[in-house]
């Protein structure tokens, strides 16, 4: 299974037409203690680049993109009530939505994992 | 007689090897542990017991409560401590530095005390005939003068009561001007830099624009080139929001040309003026291109807020902008053999005029009681005092700023307006700015602004104002080296603190996950079990 990184911290999780997201492990860190999350709606759809859901932590309340384009066929509703999950697995039980993608070729400008491990070495 | 010479000791036995464990009561010396008012209910003990009366047929029907008021019970004296202590709990600027970046907790003079309790300002109504205040109309109208002078702008709404209000004013305004020029539904996009006020995007959204956000470049001002080409490659400008001196605490240095290319884009220019204390007396926003700007009196022009008092926001508006200021309107009538101010509430009122404004956005004139202390505020400055608030903000921001950066990481190079911003650089993995703040408490301030602005990694944004002393800012200086010092070194009894606080740290984010918000009675057989 792939997994691609994009430079607004989510991932993605390509299985077939279907894409999982979440929001990486840095991000997570940087985020703290995520208190609310806020996912969209099944069968939304979604174009690269728009704002997708809300994660809030103490700190601060950040936007979360679509990776790639394409339409939703499960939220992780799990994060409704244990919001901490995120910081737990970020990258596992942590995910936010799965999509099912309109344009897989977008995924060739994501990051791939070492990309993005030095994307984040020069923040 | 004799003498007794004796007495008691005045100086303290040595008993530094004694220490201080819990007491008792949960009090701390003099300041008193206090529960919650409703724990102290003792409702049986408080009241009066009035016999049943008889042969009375209630008339309430089907009204009558059933059930307890559920109200505490308390006697009077211990209904006045248990506010008293709790007031004893509270952080103001009349006992300490306030140094909250972004708030300007300054000094609030007692003159504009004074003067705001004069009965002709204290006692009046707003309902009251005009003719019978017109020494406060003359007030507002004085006040309307020196934003005007001072701004350089076309006409002032007195009305918003507070920075956002008066930010929602200004926009509406702007959407108010898209209406007329036909616009509004092709210009919805409203530019919001990253270095401006977190309540202008929420203000933007509220009046129903899109809101876009522009970075900030490396300086930590707005980045140009992402305006030049977010201009380029869109064509429903509304307008852009920015706050200036930023909240980096920087004056944005192309607010010029960020006028033109906004005005040449077909869009408006409002600025957050919850800084302008940084720059009063010394730059006029109107020369600067701004169509509309809201002034905090109770930042710049010293009025009490954070609790202490009611906010304030007039907004400043450009001539093309001037029309659709909203209700009411200050205007002279001269029907009565003598000039009169007072104030027009719709179109009937002003014969030949082409306002169109864009409502009403309260009840009535705005907030009386500040207006009084602004303009005491600004009177007792004059023009040159103003000059130097503006001068002395920003030496104190910048003195702050030169005494700590060989300690704590300044975000940005260079010289800083009225608020000095650090990042967490300098602090050693694993301790957090929260850790620094909250090491503040111990020390006797009220912590700094944190994690923000969001451009900088770990933010703390310190505002000293002009009103402290260099004394004072030495010893908070002193305070937060030394935390500094300890935050560089990794010094792990920071993430403890704050230790001498009423309260210990306190659990954010189980309070912000399942927030208790409600007091729920014990259940009976627990209270039986005490």
């Amino acid at each position: 299974m792939t997994v691609k990184y994009t430079e607004d911290h989510e991932w993605v999780k390509v299985d077939g037409d279907t894409a999982t997201v979440g929001i990486t492990k840095y991000a997570a860190e940087q985020l703290g203690d995520v208190v609310f999350v806020e996912l969209p709606e099944q069968g939304r759809s979604s174009n690269k680049g728009e704002e997708m859901a809300v994660v809030e932590s103490v700190k601060a309340a950040s936007d979360v993109y679509a990776p790639v384009s394409g339409i939703v066929r499960e939220a992780n509703e799990t994060l409704e009530g244990a919001p901490e999950t995120v910081n737990k697995d970020p990258e596992g039980e942590g995910w936010f939505v799965t999509l099912l993608m309109s344009d897989p070729s977008e995924l060739d400008g994501l990051m791939d994992e070492d990309a993005y491990k030095k994307f984040c070495e020069g923040l | 007689m004799t003498m007794n010479t004796t007495g008691r000791p005045t100086a303290p036995a040595h008993a530094d090897h004694i220490s201080g464990d819990a007491t008792i009561s949960g009090s701390k010396g003099l300041l008193q542990h206090e529960p919650l008012i409703f724990e102290t209910d003792r409702w049986a003990e408080t009241g009066v017991d009035l016999p049943k009366t008889k042969g009375v047929k209630s008339r309430l029907g089907g009204v009558t409560r059933k059930a307890d008021v559920q109200l505490p019970g308390l006697s009077e004296p211990e209904a006045v401590r248990h506010y008293v202590r709790l007031s004893q709990r509270n952080y103001a600027i009349d006992l300490g530095m306030f140094p909250l970046g972004s708030c300007t907790m300054k000094h609030n003079p007692r003159l504009n005390e004074k003067m705001a309790r004069l009965p002709g300002f204290a006692d009046i109504h707003p309902l009251q005939p005009f003719r019978s205040i017109q020494g406060a109309m003359e007030l507002i109208k004085e006040l309307e003068d020196w934003l005007l002078k001072l701004t350089n702008m076309h006409s002032v709404a007195m009305s918003p009561k507070a920075g956002a209000h008066g930010e929602y004013c200004g926009m509406m305004a702007i959407r108010q001007a898209l209406i007329a020029r036909g616009e509004s539904e092709t210009r919805k996009r409203v530019l919001v830099p990253a270095s401006a006020h977190g309540t202008n995007p929420a203000t933007a959204a509220q009046c129903g624009f899109i809101v876009d956000e522009i970075g900030a470049d490396k300086r930590g001002r707005v980045d140009m080139d992402d305006l030049r080409s977010k201009l380029e490659t869109t064509d429903d400008i509304a307008g852009i929001m920015l706050t200036n001196p930023n909240t980096c605490g920087l004056f944005e240095t192309d607010i010029r040309e960020i006028a033109d290319l906004i005005h040449d884009a077909g869009g408006y220019f409002y600025c957050d003026g919850a800084n302008f204390n940084a720059i009063v007396g010394r730059v006029r926003p109107g020369d600067l291109g701004i169509d509309a700007m809201h002034i905090n009196l109770h930042k710049t022009f010293s009025t009490p807020h954070g609790g202490g008092g009611p906010g304030s926001g007039p907004t400043v508006l450009s001539e093309a902008l001037s029309g659709f200021a909203p209700w009411p309107l200050m205007v002279v009538d001269s029907s009565h053999g003598t000039d009169l101010l007072t104030y027009a509430d719709h179109q009937d009122d002003m014969p030949g005029s082409d306002v169109q404004p864009v409502g009403r956005l309260t009840a009535f004139q705005g907030q009386m009681g500040m207006f009084v202390r602004a303009l005491a505020y600004i009177m007792s400055h004059g023009a040159d005092g103003l000059k130097q608030v503006a001068e002395d903000a920003v030496l104190n921001a910048n003195y702050i700023q030169a005494r700590l950066k060989h300690v704590m990481t300044p975000a940005f190079d260079g010289f800083c307006m009225h608020e000095a911003l650090f990042s967490d650089k300098f602090t050693a993995e694993g301790i957090e700015t929260i850790d620094i703040a909250k090491s503040l408490i111990d020390e006797g301030y009220h912590p700094m602004t944190m994690y923000f602005p969001l451009v900088v990694h770990g933010a703390m944004l310190i505002e000293p104002t002009e009103t402290e002393s260099k004394a004072e800012l030495d010893r908070f200086c002193d305070a937060l080296e030394g935390i500094a010092k300890k935050a560089a070194e990794g010094d792990p009894r920071l993430k403890g603190a704050p230790y001498s606080a009423p309260m210990r740290r306190l659990d954010e984010t189980q309070a912000a996950r399942k927030p208790v918000l409600k007091w729920t009675a014990p259940e009976p057989d627990q209270m039986a079990a005490e």
